[in-house]
């Protein structure tokens, strides 16, 4: 059993010692000219959970993560991974971008996008070696795209693309996998084998964070949220956070009475 | 045509023509993949007043001080952008256009009212540069080309861009793979410990490097053409990154040596007198060459645009 399973059944207690969470955050404030797109925001992830970043268009999801990585800088805040600056322990944490932020007519292959994973052992100047290479055919097989290995990215379809991205993460080999909608404009297919790998990392003690924007699987795919519209709504195990109310905060008008039935919400 | 001939005439100016177009192709290739080809011709127009500046202080057109102008006005471009973008609430691109071509006027406008006649320094220059006057007068033929007293009389040029070329060899070959992984993504970049801003600002100060130094010997022309055409039909060649610098590179070359010739010769062959200004023919070829990669290369369909 998971940690986390059993923290939601009460045996142990959820970390808040900064020192245990693969990222936690405090206080995080970013804007874009005069309007804060992240609020003041505490975010504490829970080692080995699966946890899904939620809220409406606009909340600041994307725009947490990256805070939370360093690749925007926040107004003000403070981002710890394993207690540590993150600059010290970058070689713990994988990012799988949104696939929209890239331009997929570069001209490189899928297996030169995930051989880029291998940077921070290559450097700057080591030579890729047949090892390496192996590795990179590795985690392509992972997610199905072994096949696909020479292609040029911009001829896979997007549900390829975003796994060839995923190949790329686990390439990093890190402790801490970070996503942005993974699961945007891709087929069902790509959907099932990202979280069969998702899930796979998960049972081997890693820790999932994505950012996500189908309501209808949270609570297949994920055991926590956090929702945030701005500011935090909610953070929490799926079963306490993931509620009527939670979502009627964080949505307000915007998710009709019978969506939210839909979502089989346990209200209370 | 004999060693004696080509060897004080053409060698010197061949072969700076290639070195610059090389020079200007490499970072040419991560530019028009970052959609910032324009910055080639940004640079070659901010800095004729800086250079203008400098002779007009110095007296000579030395490349000392030439690079300092060019530097200079690089900066005052830098932080006339800024001001104007801010001030005027506009986008860069708008701030950028209006501190260029502004900039430039500025250059032309001193260089018609200044006193330059005593030196190689006009509008023409600036445009074309002087790639047909680098002769070599100390060569009598292939052999000067192991003559140490008469390599000393080489044109000044032609070490100084065959160093720059070297250095940007140099920049590309090591910072390839930062180069590389954060011209594609930029996020991931970040996330793997690159220094982004750095490494896109490294790109942008080479390519004004190499933009300057080519400006003296071959003009303006050349740099712009080089860092767009053999960059982009490289990229209607390929969808490999390597295997479009190789390819770039080939263009570059050919452009250069074909240009050459083509300057020389062609209005001979044609029946007429005169050659015409190789500047203009070298960039001229570079265009056709892009015009066939963008008709017959082979990878010219764009498949990579998300579908959402």
């Amino acid at each position: 059993m998971s940690v986390e399973l059993a923290a939601n059944m009460g045996t142990v207690p959820e970390v808040e010692a900064l020192d245990h969470s693969p990222l936690a955050v405090r206080g995080l404030t970013v804007s874009y000219g005069q309007k804060p797109a992240v609020f003041s925001v505490d975010m504490t992830i829970q080692p080995g959970s699966m946890t899904a970043i939620i809220g409406p268009n606009g909340a600041g999801k994307s725009t947490l993560l990256k805070a939370a990585l360093g690749i925007i800088k926040p107004l003000s805040g403070q981002v710890f991974c394993f207690g540590k600056p993150l600059a010290q322990l970058r070689d713990r944490i994988a990012y799988v971008p949104q696939r929209a932020s890239v331009d997929w007519d570069f001209p490189t292959r899928a297996i030169d996008v995930v051989l880029m994973g291998l940077y921070r052992e290559l450097g700057l100047l080591r030579m890729v070696r047949p090892a390496h290479r192996e590795r990179a055919m590795a985690c392509l097989d992972r997610v199905g795209m072994a096949d696909f290995a020479d292609r040029q990215i911009g001829q896979l379809s997007g549900g390829q693309q975003q796994r060839v991205f995923l190949a790329r993460a686990l390439a990093q080999d890190a402790d801490l996998y970070l996503l942005d909608e993974p699961f945007a404009g891709v087929d069902a297919a790509t959907e099932k084998a990202i979280i069969h790998v998702l899930s796979h990392l998960r049972r081997n003690g890693k820790t999932v964070v994505a950012v996500h924007h189908d309501l209808a699987t949270v609570r297949d795919y994920f055991d926590r949220v956090f929702i945030i519209n701005t500011r935090k709504v909610a953070e929490g195990s799926v079963e306490t956070a993931f509620t009527e109310d939670t979502l009627q905060i964080a949505y307000g008008g915007r998710l009709a009475t019978g969506q939210i039935d839909q979502l089989g919400l346990v209200v209370g | 045509m004999s060693g004696a001939e080509f060897v004080p005439l053409s060698l010197p100016p061949l072969l700076i023509g290639i070195l610059a177009a090389v020079a200007c192709a490499l970072p040419g290739n991560f530019l028009v993949l970052r959609k910032q080809a324009l910055i080639g011709d940004a640079i070659s127009h901010v800095v004729l007043p800086g250079i203008v500046v400098a002779f007009l202080v110095t007296g000579t057109v030395g490349a000392g001080p030439m690079m300092l102008g060019a530097m200079g006005s690089s900066v005052v471009a830098v932080g006339l952008i800024e001001a104007i973008r801010r001030l005027g609430r506009i986008e860069p691109g708008a701030a950028m256009g209006v501190t260029f071509t502004a900039m430039f006027a500025a250059g032309v406008l001193l260089l018609e009212q200044s006193d330059t006649s005593s030196v190689h320094l006009d509008v023409e220059h600036a445009l074309y540069g002087n790639l047909e006057s680098l002769i070599w007068l100390d060569a009598v033929g292939w052999q000067s080309l192991l003559d140490p007293v008469a390599l000393a009389g080489l044109p000044p040029e032609l070490p100084r861009i065959g160093l720059t070329c070297l250095f940007v060899i140099a920049f590309t070959s090591i910072l390839w793979r930062p180069l590389k992984i954060s011209t594609f993504d930029e996020g991931f970049a970040a996330t793997a410990g690159m220094p982004t801003t750095l490494i896109g600002l490294a790109l942008v100060i080479v390519a004004a490097l190499t933009a300057v130094a080519a400006f003296d010997a071959v003009g303006s022309i050349i740099v712009i053409a080089m860092f767009i055409c053999p960059p982009a039909a490289a990229r209607l060649m390929t969808n490999r990154l390597e295997t479009q610098i190789g390819w770039s590179v080939v263009f570059a070359v050919l452009s250069a040596a074909l240009g050459y010739v083509l300057a020389g010769y062609g209005p001979l062959w044609l029946g007429r007198d005169n050659a015409v200004s190789a500047a203009g023919m070298i960039a001229t070829v570079s265009g056709a060459i892009l015009a066939l990669a963008a008709l017959f290369g082979p990878c010219r369909t764009r498949t990579g645009a998300p579908a959402s």
